[in-house]
């Protein structure tokens, strides 16, 4: 079969130097192509060619986004809890008792709007593999979604396929799904967000590294064999944007720098570039992998996701020694045909590469077979010369006797292209932020009446309404260590069962505040992640992030971009809690017009005991309502602005990170001592929100009398941030009460847990079973 | 200290939670790989949820040819206690240990709920520790839990008292009768669509209603 296809050496390419190349079909800019052939001295191979365009895409060398991120380790505060940090797979913090976690969030958006079941599936299993990879057993899974309007055809494909992909293949991986969010927003209509966060746990000293150190230690692939499926994922699908038509043909250049022309066809042709999942080969992997590492097999290890071989094999090659000998023929395929590039960018799932010394290669090899999973040695770690080492290593892959690549490891993996992308402040920022919604611009509701029915409005609206639809089709029971699920604030995970150490873990973001000033608005993604994980007792530790924006070679998306790292950078530093490792995903546009830019942050904390865990939920009948923080009149992006006028203008709330460290202290302190019956962060939607919320989620109501120095309106509908609303045993008011006063942090007694509704004094009084069919009918009416 | 088996098929995901319900309950889990065929010291057997081999032909259909379930057929004839559970209960039925199937839900997703159950019958040997028509709430998890029968094994079930446990307060997946567990007409014999394992600790489930089985057959082995 391979006689018939041409294969081109590096024999064959310094030997025709002019020989054109389709290096922009490939994404590669003129100059980025010119960089090569300085690099190796002559014209790449075809491999090399096509190594190259992947590990340089947007999404794999974070070109557009790296002198940015560089804050994020520049700022991080102090941290002994830090074991690694951003760089590797993923983060890994100490969370004490020799326990460790790890935890990461990626995206996977655009493949899920070609084909939205694999997409997200395969988004999942490839954060898994991520978590996997270092040494930790992936324990839960948390899934921030956004769409395009509720009522929209599209998102009539798109959610369900999303919904069902992340379900069939976390639920068949026996992952449970412990948190997320999802929202609409007609931004997102023809680039929904599907992102996923893994959670791990292990050792602290059980640490694995993707490193192939030590000449002579063997390169092995083990997992699903290899196919021609996701091919150039990364540089077609993830790197390039879609046209405005959605499914029309031909797309927008993904890599600029003059490089256009790349006429891939619309997303119905893109589709052989989604990879397709297959959890069960992932379940069995995971299990494998988990056995080789406790038997301390490993030298070293790292998945295989986006650009396939061609980034496993570089990065572990740079990482380590500098050398390694690559035989591609011997990887085990699922179509004998296919060709030296194929194999080396070949995207399919469920594949990992492990570093072995030879006398472990025999136990190695009888555990895969244990468990049924194919393995294939394909190469080893080599010496380099000083020279060689200088140059950034050197990595030689032969395809049957021949060398296809011969290549500085360094200069694929961790040296490519960097750019300083123009960025501004966008034209029209100032007239959106000038265009407040204050009460002359839109008009407020002010009599009981209408207060009562814009609760009901928003509670039912797409983005507050109840998301049983969805999460009911995750299993959130499996492994028997979920102490709260979504709708909880934050997802907590068991992690020993003897002592009851647990983690916390919440995603949150809000394009529309982000919009508005992205600086602020990332701060208060990070603030309300914050304030969810500490509203269940526990104290956070550190930060992943996953960086949804349009296209960077838009001036103002990179000013977005810009603002929006800055101010998280700023606001970690703030919150002395570090920034572990994330994900940029970029060109998330339809035609000239980007999302909402989305920041969706995840915040990880600790809790010494999850028998102490605060629920969001009321409790005992009696209990005293408090609302803690300070209510001002802030409706700037608010929910109600955007449910009820259709209006994004004005400024987010108002930041204030030091209020968020007390309350955080607050809440921890109270679930500590047992003060607390219940907790819930307010955000979205106010306090009316809040209250419907924790009401529901305790099937109990509350009589409720709003403070009378401010409009009742501001009361229940403004979004200011470090705010909580806390129920407390009639017992424990006083001294809880007391320990607010102390810290000198605003406290306000709201009423008390009891009833059959939620009654607001002098207001309105609506039955909870009037509230669970108002805000629980929403998803189903659309969905079935 | 009684021993109960938990087999892991590849694609067994409850199985760990399966083994905690053991011990909880005050038995010893011995875990057993589906390549398995020796029982030896075995005094019950459990068959939990998951996705055995990937359940991508029928569920249970490919596990039901696994060593270990030549070995189980063989201890259910001589009156071994066997619980399957979920995929357990699917592939029991595969194995024609118990009649009828399971098929996709009605609705076609995949649901994940507590769900309140009636115990039909506590004759078997895993629900002895249940009062005939307590009301119990554990979880329920899958895509294919729809029980369907032929007319003429329904009247059986029914008639027999072999109907374990219905569903209460909404049919969570479409089965027929509101069935969500049955037995053999032994007793020993149990296929339960939702998960007591789930159920056997308040902090990590909706309560403990589910301890009870695990309670029952650990009882009944130490008496015989």
């Amino acid at each position: 079969m391979r006689d018939t296809v041409e294969i081109d050496t590096v024999e064959q390419a310094a030997a025709s130097p002019k020989l054109p190349q389709p290096y922009a079909e490939l994404g590669l800019a003129q100059d980025e192509y010119e960089r090569i052939r300085t690099i190796l001295g002559r014209r790449p191979t075809g491999c090399e060619l096509a190594m190259y365009a992947v590990m340089w895409s947007e999404h794999c060398s974070y070109k557009s986004s790296k002198i940015h991120l560089r804050q994020f380790a520049d700022k991080a505060p102090q941290s002994d809890a830090l074991l690694v940090g951003i760089g590797e797979n993923a983060g890994v913090v100490d969370i004490g008792q020799g326990w460790a976690v790890t935890f990461k969030i990626e995206s996977h958006n655009h493949p899920s709007f070609v084909e939205p079941y694999q997409g997200a599936a395969t988004g999942v299993g490839g954060i898994v593999r991520d978590i996997l990879s270092m040494g930790a057993r992936p324990v839960a899974v948390l899934d921030p979604l956004r769409f395009g309007p509720l009522d929209a055809p599209d998102t009539g494909r798109v959610l369900p396929g999303v919904v069902a992909g992340i379900g069939g293949y976390g639920n068949c991986l026996g992952l449970p799904t412990i948190g997320g969010e999802v929202g609409f927003d007609p931004s997102y209509a023809g680039n929904p967000l599907v992102n996923a966060l893994c959670l791990g746990v292990l050792r602290r000293d059980a640490i694995k590294l993707a490193k192939a150190s030590g000449p002579g230690n063997q390169v092995i692939l083990y997992g699903a064999k290899t196919g021609r499926d996701g091919i150039g994922g990364v540089s077609v699908l993830a790197s390039a944007t879609f046209d405005s038509a959605g499914f029309g043909a031909g797309d927008g250049d993904g890599e600029g720098n003059g490089a256009g022309g790349r006429d891939l066809g619309g997303p119905a042709a893109k589709k052989p570039s989604v990879q397709v999942g297959d959890p069960f080969t992932e379940k069995t992997l995971i299990e494998c992998s988990l056995e080789l590492f406790e038997r301390n097999l490993v030298a070293g290890i790292q998945d295989l996701g986006g650009a396939g071989l061609a980034c496993a094999t570089s990065e572990l090659a740079s990482a380590g020694t500098g050398g390694m000998r690559v035989w591609l023929d011997r990887v085990h395929l699922r179509e004998p045909s296919m060709t030296p590039h194929e194999v080396l960018t070949s995207e399919s799932q469920e594949r990992m590469c492990a570093i072995v010394t030879p006398a472990e290669v025999p136990e190695f090899l009888a555990i895969c077979e244990k468990w049924d999973v194919d393995a294939a040695i394909i190469g080893e770690v080599t010496g380099v010369s000083p020279a060689e080492a200088e140059a950034g290593g050197r990595l030689v892959i032969s395809w049957h006797g021949e060398v296809v690549v011969d290549v500085p490891p360094r200069t694929v993996a961790h040296e490519g292209p960097v750019y300083a992308r123009p960025f501004a402040r966008p034209a029209d920022q100032d007239a959106v932020v000038a265009d407040a919604p204050s009460p002359g611009r839109l008009a407020r509701p002010v009599s009981a009446d209408e207060l009562r029915s814009t609760l009901f409005r928003l509670a039912g609206s797409a983005n507050l309404c109840a998301k049983t639809w969805v999460t009911a089709q995750y299993d959130r029971y499996v492994q028997g260590n979920t102490v709260l699920a979504q709708p909880a604030d934050a997802g907590v995970i068991r992690v020993d069962e003897s002592t009851g150490l647990g983690v916390a873990v919440s995603t949150d973001g809000n394009g529309r505040y982000t919009r508005l000033d992205p600086y602020a608005g990332a701060q208060l993604a990070l603030a309300e992640a914050f304030r969810n994980v500490a509203a269940t007792g526990a104290r956070p530790l550190a930060v992943t992030n996953c960086l949804n924006f349009g296209s960077p070679e838009d001036p103002g998306v990179m000013w977005q971009f810009a603002e929006a790292v800055r101010g998280l950078a700023d606001g970690c530093r703030a919150l002395g809690i570090p920034v572990t490792g994330g994900n940029v995903s970029f060109y998330n546009q339809t035609g000239d017009v980007a999302i909402l830019p989305t920041p969706i942050v995840g915040v990880l904390g600790v809790i010494d005991d999850v028998a102490r865990r605060t629920r969001t939920g009321f409790g005992g009948v009696g209990d005293v309502v408090l609302l803690l923080g300070t209510t001002r009149d802030e409706l700037g992006g608010s929910e109600w602005a955007y449910a009820v006028h259709g209006h994004l203008g004005g400024l987010p709330p108002a930041v204030d990170l030091a209020a968020e460290r007390v309350l955080a202290d607050l809440l921890a302190a109270g679930s500590r001592e047992g003060l607390l019956s219940a907790a819930h962060d307010l955000s979205d939607g106010g306090l009316a929100q809040a209250l419907v919320e924790s009401c529901l989620a305790g099937s109990v109501g509350a009589h409720i009398a709003l403070p009378g120095d401010l409009d009742p309106f501001v009361w229940l509908f403004a979004e200011s941030a470090a705010r909580a609303v806390v129920a407390v045993p009639a017992a424990a008011e006083q001294r809880f009460t007391k320990m607010c006063q102390a810290r000198d942090f605003p406290v306000a007694r709201l009423g008390v847990v009891g009833g059959d509704a939620l009654d607001v004094q002098g207001q309105f009084s609506i039955s909870l079973a009037e509230l669970r069919s108002v805000h629980e009918a929403t998803m189903p009416a659309q969905f079935g | 200290m009684t021993r109960i088996g938990v087999v892991t098929f590849p694609g067994s995901l409850d199985d760990r939670d399966a083994a905690r319900a053991v011990r909880l309950a005050g038995g010893v889990p011995v875990p057993l790989w589906h390549r398995d065929t020796d029982l030896a010291g075995i005094e019950a057997i459990i068959l939990p949820g998951g996705f055995s081999y990937g359940d991508y032909l029928r569920t249970g259909a490919i596990a039901r040819f696994s060593p270990v379930m030549e070995t189980v057929i063989s201890a259910a004839g001589r009156g071994v206690p066997v619980l399957g559970i979920c995929n357990g209960f699917q592939i029991l039925c595969e194995s024609h240990l118990l009649p009828g199937a399971l098929t996709r839900n009605n609705h076609l997703h995949f649901i994940c709920r507590d769900q309140r159950l009636r115990i039909e019958s506590a004759r078997t040997a895993w629900t002895t520790g249940y009062r005939p028509g307590a009301e119990i709430v554990i979880p329920v998890k899958n895509g294919e839990g729809r029980y369907v029968a032929d007319p003429d094994t329904l009247a059986r079930l029914d008639g027999d008292g072999l109907v374990v446990a219905r569903y209460l307060e909404g049919n969570p997946n479409g089965s027929v009768a509101d069935i969500a567990g049955i037995t053999n007409p032994a007793g020993n014999v149990v296929g339960l669509m939702p998960h007591p394992e789930h159920a056997v600790d308040a902090l990590t489930g909706p309560g403990t209603d589910g301890l009870g089985f695990f309670t029952s057959v650990l009882r009944g082995l130490v008496r015989a």
